[in-house]
């Protein structure tokens, strides 16, 4: 095994690892319920959020110095439609919300 | 065993079921029969089902999206039979069919014929247009089309075996949720887009990656075709909106089997979300079905007009803008269901901001025209009457953008005029236009022009028959969807309406007739330069129908309009010094077998048959492990070979089929030079 596969493999399991606690948080938060109201809507957002960046730095080895320039543009493309959707729905459906009660 | 699955879901129940499934079963096996009188099978399957080549994919693309264009319009044709007739009567179709009948008239029209049909036309043409061999992903590419299929034959199957979705074309729960829709007709609905909806999302994939990592030396990205800009851009929206509709689906689907509650009136549930999400995928979905129609008619436009396309860098800005604006303003699908004004202002001034890129574009067609030799070919026809219709959409649909407007026109039938308005111009023509100026490209020869001219008056005098009598309707109140009505006043408009779709369907016979003598007369009018009008990007360099390579030597690009340039300098049509080995991907069954085993699911599923969903799924999953697990996927064309097709191709070409090309070079001191368009 040379030392480019053996780190690749550490960072497999690091990644994969790291993934597992972010998912068991939430789940245990929820079955356990050690938090209620809106503390857990908070704590599960940030963990998915987090998750999502375990993904892309461990799995898809996204860094910002060796990934090149085109797919650090996309990343950021699909960020800023992320949080048009994401921000867009959240407004939408509280404003709803609000109107409706 | 069978799930849900009995005898009773065969039509037997009313006549006009009856009808429909007589007509898809006796389809099918007329085609059936006529392939095995051809004793077509073995071409059929080796040469086209299972090919990994971009046109042929392509060009099956666009047959599927004509068979569905069939299929679809028999559908508003009845719609529009109903409503003259259903004053104050039940006309001839009951209510549930009729629902059925919008329901699948809507799915079909945007899902298999509009996506199909774009799609068909960017495969076989970008990659020509940005110099490259294939497409980057070409298994993948086979997989998509086969998805699309499937998803079109779910629907096509839902004829014979039960009914369809009754919720309209986008299923609004709680009306399309199992507690007032129990049937199956939702749940073909449900896969018939989530099956097709990951051969679009596929798509848009391997078409931004092809885009971006394919192009030839020297095609930078301000000297793409304008074709090939809407793609990228189309393909990026596709890639981002597609999940949505994927998860939404597959919500509602979660609701209706598991008795999930994200969607229904009580237990939590909020059925606004649905609507939220549906239109954050379906407002950039339409500018994916409009803005490859508007690279068609920049294209057309310019080599029509024997001009250099006007404001070329002010079209790609358009473009880009009027993409990503399109991600923010799904609310004013829905301004009247409950959003405070706030919303609805910021939504509503957004909407209104896309007019403005797309009027640019309005304006650089027309300086492209200005002073230049217009030829009236029927694809520039397609798109001068895209131009003057177009516009009278685009006003009305700032009209709907106020939102206080919005709440007198919401869901009545000026909305139903308006989007038509929008897309059959917009989308349709472009296709119409592209088909007929591509035509030549995929099969060598040209379409017959008389009855491309007929079938264009026949279309736009049918839609505005059709569709100005809606604009006016809505005024007077009528809202879409109406099975039957009491007010005289509607009826002489909706007769007016239904007489527009009888001249619609004389336009799509003229199509037909169109087809059935070009290719009966195919011989005397090849085309042998491949460049039959005098083109000006890179797919009319290659051969018509161009060899599997599409190039045998990579193009070298210095100009916008690539070929243009080739021919004024004299670089067009040259044999190379040296032919190389070209690695060809080989054919698979696997895309159809995939395509097969997603109908399989998606039936399935719709019958709640689990032990057969679960071994689709099982099996599509070892497909795609042995494809993966295969390093035999490519051969190699000897250089000889290649050479053969080349040197044969050139020798056809005589000095006398070629264009002149002395009035279009640079006169005075710069001579030779070409506008390089920015590096």
């Amino acid at each position: 095994m040379t030392h480019f596969e053996d780190r690749s493999l550490a960072t497999y399991l690091t990644g994969f690892a790291l993934a597992i606690v972010l998912t068991a948080i939430p789940f245990a938060l929820v079955w356990g319920g050690l938090l209620t109201g809106p503390a857990v809507y908070a704590v599960i957002a940030v963990a998915a959020v987090v998750q999502v960046l375990v993904h892309l730095v461990f799995f898809l080895h996204i860094d910002l110095r060796s990934t090149p320039v085109e797919n650090l543009f996309f990343l950021a493309f699909a960020a800023v439609l992320l949080f048009i959707m994401v921000g867009g729905s959240l407004w939408i459906m509280f404003d709803l919300h609000h109107r409706m009660m | 065993m069978l799930g849900r699955l009995t005898l009773d879901a065969l039509p037997f129940y009313s006549w006009v079921a009856m009808g429909g499934a007589g007509v898809t079963v006796g389809g099918g096996l007329l085609v059936f029969c006529l392939i095995t009188y051809l004793r077509a099978w073995k071409v059929l399957w080796t040469d086209w089902l299972t090919s990994v080549d971009h046109k042929k994919i392509g060009i099956m693309y666009v047959v599927l999206a004509l068979v569905m264009l069939v299929r679809g319009f028999v559908d508003a044709l009845m719609m529009r039979a109903q409503q003259a007739f259903a004053l104050n009567s039940e006309g001839y179709l009951p209510p549930e069919h009729f629902e059925q009948i919008f329901s699948s008239h809507g799915t079909i029209m945007i899902f298999f014929v509009a996506m199909p049909f774009l799609t068909g036309l960017i495969n076989i043409i970008v990659p020509q247009q940005i110099g490259a061999r294939d497409v980057a992903f070409p298994f993948l590419n086979s997989a998509s089309l086969w998805m699309t299929a499937a998803g079109a034959g779910l629907v096509l199957i839902s004829l014979v075996i039960g009914k369809f979705s009754q919720a309209g074309w986008t299923g609004y729960p709680p009306y399309s949720g199992i507690e007032y829709s129990p049937g199956v007709g939702v749940d073909y609905w449900i896969w018939a887009l989530a099956v097709s909806g990951v051969g679009s999302t596929l798509s848009g994939i391997n078409f931004i990656v092809t885009i971006v990592k394919n192009r030839c030396p020297g095609m930078t990205l301000m000297r793409m075709p304008m074709f090939t800009w809407t793609t990228l851009c189309i393909s990026i929206l596709m890639t981002f909106a597609f999940p949505a509709l994927t998860v939404v689906a597959a919500q509602l689907a979660l609701d209706r089997i598991l008795g999930f509650h994200f969607f229904t009136n009580g237990d939590g549930g909020n059925m606004m979300m649905y609507a939220n999400l549906l239109w954050i995928w379906g407002h950039p979905e339409v500018y994916i079905l409009i803005l490859p129609a508007f690279g068609i008619f920049s294209e057309v436009v310019a080599t029509f007009s024997h001009k250099r396309l006007f404001g070329y860098q002010s079209l790609v800005y358009a473009t880009a803008c009027i993409a990503i604006l399109s991600f923010t303003v799904w609310l004013h699908h829905f301004f009247t269901m409950g959003a405070s004004s706030n919303v609805n202002a910021v939504f509503g001034i957004a909407t209104m901001i896309i007019a403005v890129p797309t009027g640019v574009k309005i304006f650089d067609w027309l300086f492209t025209m200005y002073r230049g030799r217009i030829e009236f070919h029927p694809s520039m026809v397609f798109t001068i009457g895209f131009m003057v219709t177009f516009v009278i959409g685009g006003v009305t649909g700032v009209l709907l953008a106020l939102p206080p407007a919005d709440y007198l026109m919401h869901n009545s039938t000026f909305l139903v005029a308006h989007f038509h308005n929008m897309l059959i111009p917009g989308a349709l023509f472009g296709y119409f236009a592209g088909m007929n100026y591509w035509f030549p490209k995929a099969f060598g020869f040209k379409l017959d022009e008389k009855w491309g001219i007929r079938s264009f008056w026949f279309w736009i005098i049918g839609f505005y028959l059709a569709f100005m009598p809606l604009y006016v309707l809505g005024f007077m109140g009528m809202s879409r969807r109406m099975e039957h009505y009491a007010d005289p006043n509607w009826q002489p408009y909706l007769i007016v309406a239904a007489l527009g779709a009888v001249c619609v369907l004389i336009g799509i016979v003229c199509i037909a007739v169109q087809l059935y003598v070009s290719v009966k007369t195919w011989g005397s009018a090849r085309d042998v330069t491949g460049d039959p009008w005098n083109g000006r990007t890179l797919e009319w360099a290659t051969s018509s129908p161009p060899a599997p390579y599409n190039f045998a030597v990579l193009p070298e690009v210095r100009d916008i309009d690539a070929f243009h340039d080739q021919k004024i300098l004299g670089l067009a049509y040259l044999p190379a010094e040296r032919y190389e080995d070209i690695v060809m991907p080989k054919n698979t069954m696997l895309g159809p077998v995939l395509g097969a085993l997603a109908f399989a699911l998606g039936f399935a599923m719709v019958w709640q048959i689990w032990w057969l969903a679960a071994l689709c799924l099982i099996l599509s999953l070892v497909g795609v492990g042995i494809r993966a697990c295969n390093d035999d996927t490519e051969f190699v064309l000897p250089a000889a070979e290649v050479e053969r097709i080349e040197t044969e191709r050139l020798a056809q070409i005589t000095p006398a089929d070629l264009h002149d090309m002395r009035e279009y070079a640079p006169r005075g001191a710069a001579s030779g030079a070409v506008l390089t368009g920015r590096a």
